[in-house]
């Protein structure tokens, strides 16, 4: 069954997965070091939850940030491409299996992928 | 604040560390310690968990890819139900109380002490399936001299574990790998590391599914999710590599008494109010 196409597929996927982490990471960095110079020692508190619904979570306001080289913009931008990165692995499982004609399994997948694009655009 | 970041920093990387080296995962850890040793809200807490989760998952692919275990189409078909479980839980952690969310917390971490010293069920020849035939759910993995053949047996039920396995990763946070693997080795009759590494490869697209519905309800702060994220990543990538060289019984006791613990320290906190 592990034919020569699946191990391919494999080691494509788990390379792009180990690229988009690094990448993610890096712009986490990047905005956390930022966000700590930034602060001055006054931490936000934690203690209680003040859960509004941010929309500076969605993409428009997260560029707008970086452009005023806000720190936390940059760390969600981060987060955003951490999360972006499995919903691009089953995206390239839906087309990998399209071109080895596996009917059942390209559905299969584009289901998986359907609810992650759901949860990742819903309001 | 740099006390506090650097302290959260430091916890995340042994939590990432402890969770690669026992195989159940940086969350498990990172929550309760979250909540219980810096005071920070549950929600927040389970917010940077499920970050630290999907990069964790997703940076430590390739090594298991390369071995040769993991199976990108049973992961891929039981992804359908981890998914709709996820996007379920995170739907829940909203209404669930956070008392009650703390005690589901305990019970699911003395379940993973419990599961860390399971023994893999015994091999078994696999008789024919229909369903899993149809499914493409088998495989053959490397062995000392050639390879195994291997087919899932009891599909439905290995699925709705796994449902269950994405509500609990979308309620607490964590990538519940323990249930993952019970799922597969225990139900389908799997072969155990072709169960464990199906599992790592599944835990970032299931916690994906929760990540964009906790970003939409303020789950996720900055200025948490990064340390928690870093540390675990990096504490999880050096367990990795230790992984291949020492062995862990003595670990795994250590750890699992530290599992058992935050578990019962969980409980006692939800029941009396303190989360």
């Amino acid at each position: 069954m592990a034919s020569e196409a699946d191990l391919k597929m494999d080691m494509a996927i788990s390379r792009m997965l180990r690229a988009g982490v690094s990448i993610a990471a890096f712009v986490v960095l990047v905005g956390w070091s930022l966000y700590l110079w930034q602060t001055h020692g006054v931490g936000p508190d934690y203690l209680h939850f003040h859960g509004v619904p941010s929309p500076a979570d969605r993409l428009t306001p997260v560029f707008e940030g970086i452009r005023h080289l806000d720190s936390r913009s940059i760390i969600r931008l981060g987060i955003l491409l951490l999360i972006a990165t499995p919903i691009m692995r089953v995206a390239f499982c839906v087309y990998s299996f399209a071109v080895q004609k596996d009917k059942v399994y390209v559905l299969i997948s584009s289901v998986v992928l359907t609810v992650l694009l759901y949860s990742f655009f819903r309001r | 604040m740099i006390e506090f970041s650097s302290a959260v920093l430091l916890t995340s990387f042994f939590a990432g560390l402890l969770g690669a080296l026992t195989g159940l995962g940086g969350g498990v850890v990172i929550v309760p310690a979250l909540a219980l040793l810096f005071h920070v809200d549950l929600r927040y807490a389970i917010g940077a968990s499920l970050i630290s989760v999907i990069a964790t998952s997703s940076g430590a692919a390739v090594a298991y890819v390369r071995e040769g275990f993991s199976n990108v189409r049973i992961g891929m078909f039981l992804e359908v139900a981890t998914t709709l479980g996820a996007v379920g839980g995170a739907y829940l952690a909203a209404r669930v109380s956070t008392p009650a969310i703390g005690i589901i917390f305990g019970v699911t971490l003395l379940f993973s002490a419990w599961s860390s010293f399971r023994e893999p069920p015994n091999e078994t020849p696999h008789p024919p399936n229909a369903l899993a035939e149809k499914l493409k759910l088998s495989g053959d993995y490397p062995v000392n001299n050639g390879r195994v053949a291997y087919l899932a047996q009891n599909v439905p039920a290995g699925f709705g574990i796994m449902f269950i396995a994405g509500i609990l990763s979308g309620l607490l946070g964590i990538g519940s790998g323990a249930v993952k693997v019970l799922a597969m080795d225990h139900a389908m009759k799997l072969p155990f590391k072709v169960s464990t590494t199906t599992s790592n490869f599944m835990i970032g697209v299931t916690a994906a599914a929760s990540a964009g519905i906790y970003l939409g309800r303020g789950y996720i702060a900055p200025g948490l999710a990064a340390p928690v994220t870093l540390g675990v990543l990096a504490g999880s990538l050096l367990g990795a590599r230790l992984l291949v060289r020492i062995r862990v019984p003595v670990l795994r006791v250590v750890f699992a008494v530290v599992i058992v613990a935050l578990g019962v320290e969980m409980i006692y906190s939800g029941a009396t109010g303190r989360l």
